[in-house]
C-alpha cells in the first residue's frame, strides 16, 4: 500500500493521472461555483428595522419589549437605548430581573448594560441601533450593532 | 401449429413456470440450491452463501449490528407513513403533527414508533461500536470498515438531530436553535483574535444550515429535506458498503483458532460439498491461492440459508418488539407550539446530545465543536495506530484488557463525577477571575480538562503497559463512562436555568 504513494511514476500511468487530474480540477472548478447555492440570500424572516412609536409616548425610565423583538429598549436621563435579549452564549432569550439579565438555557448572566457577569457566555450582549424617523419615531435596527454606551437622545 | 389443448395446457403451467423463472433454483434442500438461493437474488447476495459459526455465536455480536439495521428499515417504513400527513411549514408543521396524534387512524402509533425507534436505533448503534471495539474487531482488513462505521454512526447523530425539528413544537425550536449555534461557535474563537470581520466560518455553517440567520420556515425546510431525502439515502449508501465490506473482509472477525475452540461440528449437520460445482472462483481470477478443493469444503462454515437469515429475522422481530412495547406504553412527547420569544426552559435536546449539552454548558466552542472532533478524530484513529496482533472476535481477550477496562472505568467515572461536583459547587474561572481573557475562558473548561485527564491517563496507561490496543481501551473506556456521566447528570440533574437539583420535583415553578 505503501508502494503507492513512495514509487517514481512511471512514464505511462503520469500522463493518466495527469488526464484524471484535468478532470478533476475543471469539475471542481465548475463545482466550486454552485456550492454559493446553497448559502441563503433571501431571507424569509422580520425586517431588522423597525419603529417603536414616538419617544413622547415612552417615558422617562420605561423599559419596553417591542412587540414579537429579543430587544430590550431603555428609556433613562442619558436618553434611549436598545439592548439584544439573545444571549451571546446560544441564541436563548434573557429575562430581565432587577439589576441583571439571566439566561434560562444555561443560567450565564449579563449586567445591564450587557457585560457577562457569569456562565458561558463569552460576548456581552449586542447593543443596537436607535435613531428617528423623518416622522417622528424612534426606529431599532438590529442590522446595526452599535458600541456599548451609544444612546439616542431624543 | 399449437392446438387448442396445448393452450390449455400452457396456461396451467404458468403459476409454476413463472415461479420457476422468479427463483431460478429449486427449492434450497441441499447446499447448492441454498448457496444458489442466496447469490442469484439482489437482495440476499449481500449476504455470504457460507458463514462460519463463530460469527453465528448470539454472545459475538449480541445481534447489535442487525439491530441498528432493523431500526433503520422500521424507520423508513414509518417515516414514509409520517410524510402523508406531515406539513412542513412553520404553520402547518406543529397542527399536522397534532393531526397524526389525535385524529389520523394508528397516527399515533406510527409516530411512537418513529420516535422510539428512533432512539432504539442510535442506542444499538453506539453499543453496537463497543461491541466492535471490546472484541478487537477493526483490525488489519476491517480498518476502513471501521471509518464507515463512523460515518455511519455521525449519520445516525445526523437524522435523528434533523428529526427533532419537524415537530416544531417548544423543545425542537429551541434544542436547534441551541445547537444551530453551537455550529455558529467557531465564531467564540475567532471574535477573540479579532478576525471574525474577514474570516468567519462559524458564521457561515449556521446560516447555510439554516437556510437564515434564525431558525425558521427555510431551517424547517431544509431539516426535511435532509431527514427524509438526503440523510437517508446517504447511510443506506454507506450501508450497504459497510455490508458488503463485511463480506469481503473474510465475515466477522475471529480469533485464529475458532475452529479448535467450537469443537467439531454436531452430527447430522456435516457440510454436504458433493455437488460439483459448475464454477470456481479461482477460475475467474477472483481469490487469491488455491481454489477450494472440490467434495473437501469449509467445514465450520454453516449455508447462510437458514442459519444466518433465521438469525437475523430473529433479532429484526426483537427490535420490533421493543418498538412495539415502547409505542404502546408510552407517547412521543409534543410539548407547545414554538414560540421564538420564550425559551423553553429547560431546553433539553435528546438524551443522546444531552452530555454534549452539558459541556455546551460551560463553553461552547469546546463543548460543542472541540471536544467533540477531538473524540471523533481519535474514534478515527484507533485502528491506524493500534496494529498490534490481539485476539481478535473475542470479548476483552487480549492480555490485560479486562483489568485496564475496569480500571479505566473506575478512573473515567471518578474524574468526571469529581470535576463536576467542583463546577456545580465552586463554579469555573470566570467566577473567580471575571476579567480573564476570552481565549483562556473558551479553551479552558471543565470539558476540555476531562478530555486532557483522559488523554494523559491513555498515555499512561500505553507507556506502562507499552501496549498501543491498551492504550485505546482505556481512552475508549474512560470516554463513555464521560458520556454515560454527563448524559445522566443532564438528563436527571438539571432544571431550570441549567441548574443543579437533586430530583425534578424540587425545580421552582415559573
Ligand atoms: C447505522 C449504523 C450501523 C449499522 C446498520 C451497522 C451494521 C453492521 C452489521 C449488521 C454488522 C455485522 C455484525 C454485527 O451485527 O455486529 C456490522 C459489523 C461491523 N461494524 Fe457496523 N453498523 C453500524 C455502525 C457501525 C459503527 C458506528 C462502527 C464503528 C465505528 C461499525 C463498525 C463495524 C465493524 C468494524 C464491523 C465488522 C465487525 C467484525 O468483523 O466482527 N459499525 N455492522
Ligand atoms: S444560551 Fe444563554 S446561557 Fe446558554
Amino acid at each position: 500500500m505503501s508502494e503507492m504513494l513512495t514509487k517514481p511514476v512511471k512514464r505511462r500511468d503520469f500522463l493518466g493521472i495527469v488526464t484524471i487530474g484535468t478532470f478533476a480540477v475543471a469539475m471542481a472548478a465548475a463545482l466550486a461555483g454552485i456550492l454559493r447555492f446553497f448559502r441563503p440570500t433571501v431571507f424569509s424572516e422580520l425586517s431588522k428595522k423597525y419603529k417603536i412609536g414616538k419617544p413622547g409616548g415612552f417615558p422617562l425610565g420605561e423599559v419596553r419589549v417591542p412587540p414579537g423583538r429579543s430587544v430590550y429598549v431603555f428609556h433613562d436621563e442619558s436618553g434611549f437605548y436598545a439592548i439584544s435579549s439573545r444571549c451571546t452564549h446560544l441564541g436563548c432569550i434573557v429575562k430581565r430581573g432587577h439589576d441583571e439579565f439571566l439566561c434560562p438555557c444555561h443560567g450565564s448572566r449579563f449586567k445591564l448594560n450587557g457585560d457577562v457577569i457569569s456562565g458561558a457566555a463569552t460576548r456581552a450582549l449586542d447593543w443596537y441601533d436607535v435613531s428617528m424617523a423623518p416622522d417622528g419615531q424612534l426606529v431599532v435596527d438590529e442590522g446595526k450593532k452599535v458600541k456599548k454606551g451609544t444612546v439616542f437622545f431624543a | 401449429m399449437a392446438s387448442f389443448k396445448t393452450f390449455i395446457e400452457d396456461v396451467k403451467r404458468v403459476p409454476s413456470e413463472f415461479m420457476e423463472s422468479l427463483f431460478r433454483h429449486g427449492p434450497p434442500e441441499t447446499d447448492r440450491t441454498r448457496s444458489e438461493a442466496v447469490f442469484h437474488n439482489l437482495f440476499l447476495h449481500i449476504h455470504p452463501v457460507r458463514v462460519h459459526r463463530w460469527s453465528l455465536k448470539s454472545t459475538l455480536t449480541l445481534g447489535l449490528g442487525v439491530m441498528s439495521t432493523a431500526s433503520f428499515v422500521i424507520l423508513t417504513a414509518t417515516g414514509i407513513l409520517l410524510m402523508l400527513y406531515y406539513k412542513p411549514s412553520t404553520i402547518l408543521a406543529y397542527d399536522s403533527i397534532k393531526d397524526i396524534h389525535f385524529v389520523v387512524p394508528t397516527g399515533r402509533f406510527m409516530r411512537n414508533m418513529h420516535r422510539w425507534g428512533a432512539h432504539l436505533m442510535v442506542i444499538a448503534v453506539l453499543f453496537h461500536m463497543a461491541r466492535v471495539f471490546f472484541t478487537a474487531s477493526y483490525k488489519s482488513a476491517r480498518r476502513f470498515n471501521w471509518v464507515i462505521g463512523l460515518m455511519l454512526f455521525i449519520l445516525t447523530l445526523m437524522l435523528s438531530f434533523t428529526g427533532y425539528l419537524l415537530p416544531w413544537d417548544q423543545v425542537a425550536y429551541w434544542a436547534i436553535t441551541i445547537c444551530a449555534n453551537i455550529a455558529q461557535s467557531p465564531r467564540e474563537l475567532t471574535d477573540a483574535l479579532h478576525i471574525t470581520g474577514f474570516f468567519d466560518p462559524g458564521g457561515l455553517t449556521k446560516t447555510i444550515l439554516l437556510g437564515g440567520n434564525e431558525v425558521g420556515e427555510d431551517a424547517l425546510i431544509r431539516f426535511n429535506m435532509l431527514h427524509c431525502i438526503l440523510l437517508p439515502l446517504v447511510i443506506s449508501f454507506f450501508m450497504g458498503i459497510h455490508f458488503w465490506r463485511i463480506r469481503k473482509d473474510g465475515g466477522l472477525a475471529r480469533p485464529e483458532d475458532a475452529d479448535d475452540k467450537l469443537g467439531p461440528l454436531p452430527d447430522g449437520e456435516k457440510p454436504d460439498f458433493t455437488q460439483a460445482p459448475q464454477k470456481t472462483y479461482g477460475l475467474m481470477a477472483f481469490v487469491r491461492g488455491s481454489s477450494p478443493v472440490v467434495g473437501k469444503g469449509p467445514e465450520h462454515t454453516v449455508p447462510a440459508w437458514p442459519h444466518l437469515f433465521y438469525a437475523e429475522l430473529a433479532v429484526f422481530m426483537i427490535s420490533f418488539v421493543i418498538m412495539l412495547a415502547l409505542s404502546l406504553l408510552m407517547d412521543a412527547p409534543l410539548k407547545e407550539l414554538a414560540n421564538p420569544l420564550v425559551p423553553e426552559n429547560p431546553a433539553k435536546a435528546p438524551w443522546y446530545f444531552l452530555g454534549l449539552q452539558e459541556l455546551v454548558s460551560h463553553s461552547a466552542f469546546m463543548g460543542g465543536i472541540g471536544v467533540p472532533v477531538i473524540a471523533l478524530l481519535g474514534l478515527f484513529l484507533i485502528p491506524y495506530l493500534d496494529k498490534e496482533k490481539t485476539p481478535e472476535g473475542i470479548w476483552f481477550a487480549g492480555k490485560g484488557e479486562k483489568s485496564v477496562t475496569v480500571k479505566s472505568a473506575v478512573f473515567g467515572l471518578t474524574s468526571v463525577i469529581l470535576i463536576e461536583m467542583f463546577t456545580i459547587r465552586f463554579g469555573w474561572l470566570r467566577d473567580w477571575m471575571p476579567g480573564i481573557p476570552q481565549l483562556i475562558a473558551i479553551l479552558v473548561n471543565p470539558g476540555s480538562v476531562l478530555t486532557l485527564i483522559y488523554m494523559l491517563w491513555s498515555i499512561r496507561i500505553f507507556r506502562q503497559t507499552g501496549s498501543m490496543r491498551l492504550g485505546a481501551v482505556a481512552i475508549f473506556t474512560c470516554f463513555l463512562a464521560g458520556f454515560l456521566v454527563l448524559t445522566v447528570i443532564a438528563v436527571q440533574f438539571r432544571g431550570p436555568n441549567w441548574d443543579f437539583y437533586w430530583w425534578p420535583n424540587l425545580w421552582p415553578n415559573h
